[in-house]
């Protein structure tokens, strides 16, 4: 429980907060852009650099920007005139407090508090690339066929119908 | 409070907030982006306990968190793109006003 960990999760948070109740969605993105780099930062502190990197740039890289290019095609940047929240919001936000009461009291019944912890290691690139090339080769390939799916997959559903020619 | 324990309950809250997110909002776009958030709760979950498991130099927690970010990046270029082909029909991306397969 370091000042480190702290100033990092109370970034996050702000970030994740912000990105969930914000009114304009350029704000909303912008926002979560912050919590996603809080959380890069803490996989560095935790001394997962491969991790660190890999979400900065799939999320702080790709994702935001992906969601930016989506509300300017949408046009729906710019602050919102009706209300942002559905008519619902009350029954979602209990669930959403319940849910977190009930994850919290099971970490703090769990044995999880009085465990002596390990000494600090580092994930070096090294032994990632080996298990990546070795072990979990096949789930690698796996991912890679999924990716290419995916890829494909949007550009379909993003083109433009053909319109019919009488 | 160790500081497994303080990662946990800052996951349990990102997972908290995206949840609330993804239930309370009206814009597509947002509840797609309250699901990533869950997804990053999760992953924040996995890179804790690799930490602070007994055995970090088996690398288990930090390939499942690689192979989790590949899947949500998957899953948002397609969610994205479901979003835009929604919106070409509806001309919206509130949610409660596409209620055109209500019958």
């Amino acid at each position: 429980m370091t000042v480190t960990f702290l100033i990092l999760a109370a970034l996050t948070l702000a970030g994740t907060v912000a990105a969930m109740a914000m009114r304009n969605l350029i704000h909303c993105v912008l926002a979560l852009t912050l919590g996603f780099a809080g959380l890069a930062a803490l996989y560095l502190l935790l001394g997962a650099q491969f991790v660190g990197f890999t979400q900065v740039l799939v999320y702080v890289g790709a994702v935001a920007i992906l969601a930016v290019f989506v509300i300017m095609m949408t046009q729906s940047a710019g602050p919102a005139m009706q209300p942002i929240f559905s008519s619902f919001w009350m029954t979602g936000s209990v669930v959403a407090a319940a849910v977190f009461v009930v994850l919290a009291w099971a970490i703090c019944r769990s044995g999880f508090a009085s465990q002596v912890l390990p000494p600090p290691v580092e994930a070096a690139v090294h032994p990632i690339g080996d298990a990546l090339m070795h072990g979990y080769v096949l789930p690698l390939e796996i991912m890679g066929l999924l990716l290419t799916a995916a890829m494909i997959g949007a550009v379909v559903l993003a083109m433009h119908e053909k319109r019919r020619t009488p | 409070m160790n500081p497994l324990t303080g990662y946990l309950l800052l996951s349990a809250l990102i997972f908290s907030v995206g949840l609330a997110g993804a239930l309370t909002r009206r814009s597509a776009i947002l509840v797609l982006i309250g699901i990533e958030l869950m997804l990053n709760a999760a992953n924040l979950n996995f890179i804790a306990f690799w930490r602070y498991g007994p055995n970090p130099a088996a690398l288990t927690g930090i390939m499942f968190a690689i192979f989790s970010i590949s899947i949500a990046a998957a899953e948002a270029a397609v969610g994205l793109g479901i979003i835009l082909a929604a919106y070409r029909h509806s001309q919206t991306t509130e949610l409660d006003q596409m209620n055109s397969m209500k019958g």
